[in-house]
């Protein structure tokens, strides 16, 4: 059997960021919050927001169990989204989704994703998508405030 | 004859291909088993010569369906040792043969405060269908709980076991930790408080042989793929006794003697249970994988089964860190993992990306994931056609990918 690294999931980056996640942990002063939870594993993450006045992002944290995807991501996210307003937010949400179901190529399509960039071989493992998108529905869920995210 | 293993995984179609370059190792036979292609060919006569409904025309495609219909369920009578074919019905799987004794045996039984006794080492199905119960009656399900090895702890089954206990429900082999429960002394205790157990059979028809008048239940599930037959076909055994004061689960075609809008008489045992066109194909695929277990030695597929698991819970042992989910002294080829490094998935993952198939995740036993502390696990589950190379080559990738994480 040869091991060569057949998959690009796996890279450095996500690795490296599952290792040491950024911007991990509890928030106390959060604006906006949200549980989000994949039945299809028992991931379960928590992601909290604080927006000031002028509907910017100033602060974002996460914290709870999963996959290198789904840490990887959660950590690459928050990350991505500070200082956004909230409508950047909502934008970069709706690339980061269709990047990972496959419906915008990086290489092809403009975006905004920038490191993001680097989830885009998912949409090749169905089962992991959900990993991926998981603390991002969750940060979405704590904007349009719904308390419990559950990707089924 | 022995043992002869070339033979059997020749017999199996799914083993012969690669995955992502590999030979394909299929450990996930807890999940599903691949299907011998006797069994393949059985449903492929059906669908090609024999397509009828059953039990309905008298036109002669219809008798040969009907007869290979009903030969099936003669095949599953004797390979459970049932005493009559009337106590066979023919559902939908494991979880539907559990539904129905929830519906029809546990709503007639039961009362408010009635108890229900289940175990931690469940599959959801043979606990959500007794919670729903329990919602609409007033009842209680109880529970006995296991020890850090994956075993009953079987004084607390004798404490919770008492006059308002109406029912045990317990699994026979774990799904997720391969112990074998002592079903037999449960049983026997169960009896001598007048209750009825039901056992949840789904992991142990392919584990361990069945002969439901020994074992002395009074229900026993399970369904046919995990048994090498095809899957969306289940049984429901039960002593005929009890069948005959159960009302019908589902109202339809096939479980009536009449109708009018005034009143309808229902069907005989087992027709009663069995509304609407069976899986016709599918029952004759699980007579087809019955037929093909017969011509091996039962004793001689435990014999291996239990070397593959000897020798698998040692080269995974050997692992540094990695910490066996299950440990029970009475165990079957299920062997559950969980690495310090490695989430279960990213392990599914990477050893998926060698050929290997595990299963990861909860495995529908989200109670036992509890009681360990863990999110979920991985879980290799060895059938009769695995052999210590595969097992080796499973090792080899969980080392490639803690060296990934490392």
């Amino acid at each position: 059997m040869g091991y060569d690294s057949k998959t690009e999931l796996y890279q450095q980056v996500i690795l490296e960021h599952n290792k040491k996640p950024r911007n991990f942990g509890k928030m106390d002063d959060a604006t906006h919050d949200a549980e989000g939870y994949n039945p299809l594993c028992g991931d379960q993450l928590h992601v909290y927001l604080h927006i000031n006045a002028d509907n910017v992002i100033d602060n974002i944290t996460f914290e709870g169990e999963g996959c290198a995807i789904s840490k990887a991501s959660g950590s690459m996210m928050t990350q991505a989204l500070k200082g956004k307003t909230m409508d950047e937010a909502k934008a970069l949400f709706t690339e980061f989704h269709d990047l990972v179901t496959g419906k915008l190529n990086p290489e092809k399509c403009e975006h905004h994703l920038g490191k993001l960039a680097i989830f885009s071989g998912i949409w090749h493992f169905p089962s992991r998508v959900k990993c991926a998108s998981l603390s991002w529905h969750t940060m979405k869920g704590a904007l349009d405030k719904e308390q419990t995210i559950s990707t089924e | 004859m022995g043992f002869d293993i070339t033979s059997i995984r020749n017999d199996f179609p799914n083993l012969q291909q690669t995955v992502h370059g590999e030979p394909l190792v299929y450990l996930d036979n807890a999940a599903t088993t691949f299907k011998p292609q006797s069994v393949i060919d059985a449903i492929t006569n059906h669908y090609s010569h024999e397509t009828s409904n059953v039990h309905r025309g008298v036109h002669h495609l219809s008798e040969v369906a009907t007869a290979a219909y009903e030969g099936a369920r003669e095949k599953v009578r004797a390979f459970l040792n049932a005493n009559s074919t009337k106590e066979i019905i023919l559902t939908s799987g494991t979880t539907d043969s559990i539904n129905l004794m929830a519906q029809s045996y546990g709503r007639a039984l039961l009362d408010e405060g009635d108890e229900i006794l289940i175990t931690e080492m469940e599959h959801h199905s043979n606990i959500v269908p007794w919670q729903m119960l329990c919602q609409e009656k007033g009842c209680v399900l109880k529970v006995v709980p296991m020890n850090d090895d994956g075993e009953l702890i079987i004084e607390e089954f004798h404490k919770l076991l008492n006059a308002k206990t109406k029912l045990v429900s317990v699994v026979y082999i774990s799904n997720s930790l391969g112990t074998i429960n002592p079903i037999k002394d449960i049983i026997k205790a169960a009896h001598a408080q007048g209750t009825s157990v039901i056992v949840d059979g789904a992991q142990a028809v392919s584990h361990t042989e069945i002969d439901v008048q020994d074992l002395d239940c009074d229900f026993f599930a399970f369904s046919a793929h995990k048994l090498y037959g095809p899957t969306g076909v289940g049984v429901l055994y039960g002593k005929e006794a009890l069948l005959d004061t159960m009302a019908p689960y589902r109202g339809g075609g096939d479980m009536i003697a009449s109708v009018t809008f005034e009143k309808t008489t229902y069907n005989v045992l087992p027709y009663k249970f069995e509304a609407g066109t069976p899986n016709v194909a599918g029952v004759i695929g699980l007579g087809a994988a019955i037929d093909y277990l017969n011509t091996l030695d039962f004793t001689d597929i435990l014999q291996y089964k239990q070397k593959l698991l000897a020798y698998g819970t040692d080269q995974l042992s050997s692992i540094k860190d990695l910490r066996l989910i299950g440990t029970a002294k009475q165990k079957t080829s299920i062997l559950s993992f969980v690495h310090p490094l490695i989430h279960a998935h990213d392990m599914g993952t990477l050893v998926d990306e060698q050929g290997i198939a595990i299963r990861t995740g909860h495995h529908c036993t989200q109670p036992v994931m509890k009681h360990f502390g863990v999110p979920a696990t991985s879980r290799a589950s060895l059938a009769m056609y695995n052999t210590t190379e595969e097992i080796d080559a499973l090792v080899k990738a969980i080392l490639h990918a803690v060296e990934v994480f490392q």
